[in-house]
């Protein structure tokens, strides 16, 4: 099973005509995405691979009966694109553009919240069920189908986890990247509470890095609502205060949102937190064997 | 990105936050000018990026013309030490010079982005001067808070109740609320990450005035803010990062031995953590990002390397977008101009792996193949720190 997206979910993708939209719209479509069509404002008519083109997205989602959109326009653009899409009634927005401007996403912020649209990202790596759709960037065949869900503020660490997890037999419900900006449409605890609503979902793996507190808003989030084990690690234990390591997210500031603090507050949640990157599998699997005993 | 003091006050002035007046000078004959103009009793402050410039003796008080010239001589030239320069300090070759303002009080007003509300918030504080951090540790309900939206600014009635709290009253109190809005509305429009002012002052005539400024700027945004842009100092950065950013490549300097070549933030973030737990020290994080070409990988591998500090090095790549024949090229390419000296640990997994994998072992480069992450970490770490 999985959470938000499944083999029937409809895909539009935002900027297809591009190269990157090009290229991973193809990925997609080879693991069974069902990509319905595109939108480029001014292209109407025109195809790629075989996928039409429109110039709206309103447009598009009457034609094809979308319910997700996959987006890959510049980053000037991009909070307009996510606005076109919540407006033509998308379900699910999922956003890889990196470099958003933070104004720009405080305005879609706050525009969203009147409507049903879920954001996931910006500067996301996607989200991908197993065996079902893949609605993202990340290498298809890392994973494996089964009952860990996983979240992410990070693309190629969650690379790392999920190829772990596969290796020890412990396939995936859906992974989803919340992507590493400040201002994220859909954060932890939303992808925690779809994880533990959903019947196939046996563990949720959470990978978390320094700035903000959304990793202590979750951990307390757990403690009161997740009764499924769930395994965390948190990235940036040795990143320097006052710098942006990469993520425009991954900043501590004023001494808040570092590591140990996240680590704390999440030890205290009574999730297991997996001390090196190289132990996130292994985490999660001792911990399954040791409740199947119990 | 950050600006100076003198910058940061340009930009607020345009708004129309109060902002003392003052001249910009790189000589002490200028400051004799300066300090003529502006009335003969000034401040000559240091313009570093680094806070607590008064403390290290980068800020000083003129009581004349004559004073302004021996005291900026004394700065501009000097390497300053503060808290957040290192013990390096940093060269002074600007100083601004500025009225001395008649203060009555000092207080605190600052914007940060509240994430958790996803609204900017303003906070004020009676503890002008003071770091707010501190303030914020010690006694938080000293802190008064107000979030605005960007695209609406401060709402009046907000200021009013931020003024009111600070115990501004008659002109100070107008004037503070004036200087909110404005401060406000200079945070949304130039797209900033930051504006402090600390401190704020009221003056004994009953006006207010940002005696200090710090602001900061969303990276993001700069593209559509080419005046702020060209505010940026290359002298404030480190060399080797300015480098780095000419190939779009995120490099951060630290202060280990053992350099990385990641790509994606989350893992460069982990692979550093791997490290430090195996007993290593990370010389860097540095993330080749998503699109990274075979010159960019070539550029971060002359650049990592070029940390003399750096004893060993360990590539970690995990290949989605990125694939691992097109690291491989660009290493080996790198390697051959630099002539390698220390060891090099490299693990590969993902998209076109195999040959990566073959490209490194063919290229009689002198490495070592890490499978998985924490052999090769600890594989690196025994090279360097040889335990």
């Amino acid at each position: 099973m999985s959470i938000w997206v499944n083999k029937d979910t409809r895909i539009i993708v935002q900027g297809l005509t591009g190269t990157e939209g090009r290229f991973h719209a193809a990925r997609c479509r080879e693991y069974g995405a069902n990509i319905v069509g595109g939108v480029t404002p001014g292209k109407a008519g025109q195809d790629v691979d075989g996928v039409p083109i429109f110039n709206t997205v309103e447009d598009a989602a009457t034609a094809t009966e979308a319910n997700a959109s996959l987006i890959f326009v510049p980053p000037a653009f991009a909070a307009d694109a996510i606005l076109e899409a919540a407006d033509a009634g998308i379900d699910i927005i999922v956003c890889i553009t990196e470099g958003i401007p933070t104004r720009d996403m405080i305005r879609v912020q706050r525009i969203l919240q009147g409507l049903p649209a879920r954001l996931i990202g910006p500067n996301s790596p996607g989200i991908i069920s197993p065996g079902q759709t893949k609605i993202g960037i990340m290498p298809a065949h890392i994973h494996k189908p089964g009952t860990i869900g996983v979240v992410s503020r990070s693309g190629t660490l969650t690379y790392e986890a999920v190829d772990q997890l596969t290796r020890l037999d412990l396939g995936q419900s859906t992974c989803v990247g919340i992507g590493g900006d400040p201002l994220p449409g859909t954060n932890f605890i939303d992808c925690l509470e779809a994880f533990e609503e959903d019947s196939e979902t046996e563990g949720v793996v959470m990978i978390g890095e320094i700035g903000g507190a959304a990793e202590e808003e979750a951990a307390e989030f757990v403690k009161q609502f997740v009764s499924k084990p769930v395994v965390a690690f948190i990235a940036g234990q040795t990143a320097p205060p006052g710098r942006r390591m990469g993520h425009a997210g991954a900043i501590i500031s004023g001494g808040k949102g570092t590591a140990a603090e996240k680590i704390k507050s999440l030890r205290e949640a009574g999730i297991a937190v997996a001390a090196s990157p190289a132990e996130i599998g292994s985490t999660m699997k001792n911990l399954l064997e040791a409740q199947a005993l119990s | 990105m950050k600006v100076h003091e003198y910058q940061g006050k340009e930009i607020l002035a345009r708004y129309g936050v109060a902002v003392p007046r003052g001249i910009l000078i790189t000589t002490a004959a200028e400051a004799r000018t300066a300090a003529s103009k502006l009335g003969g009793r000034v401040v000559v402050k240091a313009q570093i990026h680094a806070g607590g410039r008064g403390k290290g003796g980068g800020v000083k008080l003129a009581a004349d013309p004559n004073e302004a010239e021996k005291v900026a001589g004394q700065i501009l030239g000097m390497t300053l030490v503060t808290k957040q320069t290192g013990p390096e300090g940093k060269l002074v070759s600007r100083v601004l010079v500025e009225e001395a303002l008649p203060i009555d009080r000092e207080l605190y007003l600052g914007i940060v982005l509240d994430r958790g509300e996803g609204f900017p918030v303003m906070m004020a504080s009676r503890f002008g001067g003071m770091e707010i951090e501190e303030v914020a540790a010690r006694n938080p309900e000293a802190i008064l808070k107000a979030h605005f939206d960007p695209d609406v600014g401060l709402h009046q009635y907000l200021a009013r109740r931020l003024a009111f709290g600070l115990g501004l009253e008659g002109d100070a109190f107008k004037a503070g609320v004036k200087f909110m809005g404005a401060l406000a509305r200079a945070y949304a429009d130039s797209d900033a990450s930051l504006a402090e002012i600390n401190p704020l002052i009221t003056t004994t005539d009953g006006r207010v005035i940002a005696l200090d400024a710090k602001m900061g700027f969303d990276d993001s945004a700069l593209f559509r803010h080419k005046d702020v842009l060209d505010m940026r100092d290359l002298d404030e950065e480190e060399a080797l990062e300015v480098e780095a950013s000419k190939y779009d490549l995120n490099y951060i300097k630290l202060d280990g031995t053992i350099g990385c070549m990641v790509n994606g933030a989350g893992l460069a973030m982990a692979t550093m953590d791997i490290i430090k737990y195996y007993g290593g020290e990370p010389a860097n994080f540095l993330d080749v990002g998503g699109g990274a070409s075979q010159e960019r990988v070539s550029a971060a591998f002359r650049i990592l390397l070029s940390d003399t500090h750096v004893k060993g090095v360990l590539i970690n790549i995990f290949g989605g977008i990125v694939r691992c024949d097109m690291i491989a090229r660009g290493v080996v390419e790198a390697a051959k101009q630099i002539d390698l000296k220390v060891p090099l640990v490299v693990r590969l997994e993902g998209t076109n792996v195999e040959e990566g994998r073959r490209l490194l072992n063919e290229s009689g480069l002198d490495l070592t193949v890490g499978e998985g992450m924490a052999d090769a970490a600890e594989k690196v770490v025994k090279a360097v720190v040889g335990k």
